[in-house]
């Protein structure tokens, strides 16, 4: 109890000179702003930024490097040489120039001209990136951890046998794995299948919550909106769509196709609808684990940007309580999404392989 | 009606239309609970299953009505 009030007190006075560095600001404190920041990709990781004594604002952030296609080559340099968007670079030495604009790399000419069309769009051509940007850089972490975590499970069976009593690292991972393949895989999918498919849904269940957790750290290394970005959860969803299509039964394929038992008139209607369904079931899979993160994400920093609007050190407790209650919140949703991830790709999966 | 963003209004229906089916289910549930502890787990699981559905209609019409 006396180290949850020290930690209490210790997190309160790091809001208090928060809240007096920016009673000093003149500018206006856009929450909008700063929590689109966050949640959107960027090319470099912001960790911090301060006023010094003559009143600038000094930011530190880590360049992340940019890797572009451009007329049959690869480009490398480091996000640091845009200087946020204030530095044109050229390519090639050539009359192609690119900058950064919004957190987004453009072509443009010497002057670095952003056109717009008519609705307001940016005209601009974007080059093809394959730079290591936030979320890359975060996907490297999550990544790493998982195979920090599993080799060192994995190494520990080997040299123990797999049927002695576990020890270590094997007590915190058999316990979660046997629960994905006793109430996630078997109780979904036929036994004499369910262990082909457990290699794929053990791999989504920690990928998803670990890059989850690893999002939920407030500080540099996590923090990034990894899980709600909706590239990464596209990807999930098309794995989820090749494992439910490539390996669904010779009956599944017919029950989608012909509807069998079911009157002619009838067919005209369903049969397009369960086509239609193949695709809705891992749209709503990417949909949800999108949603769920991000909207995780944006109230956490609404809660933090409260302090900021009202600019009263007195709404600080209240905010504290509230972000505790929710980062306690977000910890539930982490594992529950890539339970729910888990569980209805196996149930679509099962529906596809089972035989009956 | 001036003053009511009709997007605003589109949201609050899909979210008070999707609570009532999720609280729908989870009465039901907790009803069925309680009448048989021993297969618990197994409600559970379809608990989980059917609001996770709901909830993907929802997120389609929450989509739907942000793209609009």
């Amino acid at each position: 109890m006396r180290l949850f009030v020290t930690i209490l007190l210790f997190y309160f006075s790091m809001f208090s000179f928060e809240v007096e560095a920016s009673q000093k600001e003149v500018e206006d404190f856009d929450p909008m702003d700063m929590i689109m920041h966050h949640i959107e990709d960027s090319h470099e990781f912001h960790i911090l930024s301060y006023h010094n004594s003559a009143g600038e604002k000094i930011d530190i952030a880590l360049p992340l490097p940019v890797i572009l296609w451009h007329e049959g080559g690869f480009h490398f340099f480091m996000s640091s040489n845009f200087a946020r968007g204030e530095e044109i670079i050229s390519l090639n030495d050539s009359d192609e120039y690119i900058r950064l604009y919004h957190e987004k790399i453009y072509y443009t000419d010497s002057s670095g001209r952003i056109n717009y069309d008519e609705q307001g769009n940016i005209a601009n051509s974007k080059p093809l990136s394959f730079s290591i940007t936030k979320n890359v850089f975060s996907l490297f972490i999550g990544s790493l951890l998982i195979f920090w975590i599993f080799g060192a499970a994995a190494r520990k069976y080997s040299k123990r046998g797999g049927l002695s009593v576990p020890k270590g690292i094997q007590l915190v991972v058999e316990p979660i794995i046997l629960f994905v393949r006793d109430d996630i895989a078997r109780a979904q999918i036929d036994k004499s299948k369910a262990d082909f498919f457990m290699p794929y849904l053990l791999t989504l269940f920690f990928f998803i919550w670990i890059n989850n957790l690893v999002g939920l750290i407030p500080f540099f290394p996590g923090g990034a909106n990894l899980s709600g970005n909706i590239g990464f959860t596209l990807a999930l969803g098309i794995s989820a769509f090749i494992a439910v299509n490539v390996f669904g039964s010779k009956e599944h394929w017919q029950e989608v196709l012909t509807a069998p038992g079911v009157p002619f008139f009838a067919k005209i209607f369903l049969v397009p609808v369960e086509i239609i369904g193949l695709f809705t079931k891992p749209f709503a899979l990417m949909l949800r684990l999108f949603a769920n993160i991000t909207a995780g994400h944006i109230i956490i920093l609404s809660l933090t940007s409260m302090i900021f609007i009202m600019r009263s050190i007195y709404v600080a407790p209240v905010t504290i309580l509230l972000s505790l209650i929710m980062m306690s919140l977000e910890f539930l949703v982490a594992i529950l999404q890539a339970y729910i991830f888990t569980l209805l790709t196996s149930l679509f999966i099962g529906m596809a392989v089972n035989e009956h | 009606m001036e003053g009511i963003d009709i997007t605003v209004f589109g949201l609050a229906l899909i979210i008070f239309a999707a609570s009532f089916g999720i609280s729908k289910i989870a009465q039901s549930a907790m009803e069925a609970m309680a009448r048989q502890p021993e297969i618990s787990s197994k409600i559970q699981t379809a608990m989980i299953v059917v609001s996770a559905l709901i909830e993907g209609a929802t997120l389609f019409a929450i989509v739907v009505t942000w793209l609009n």
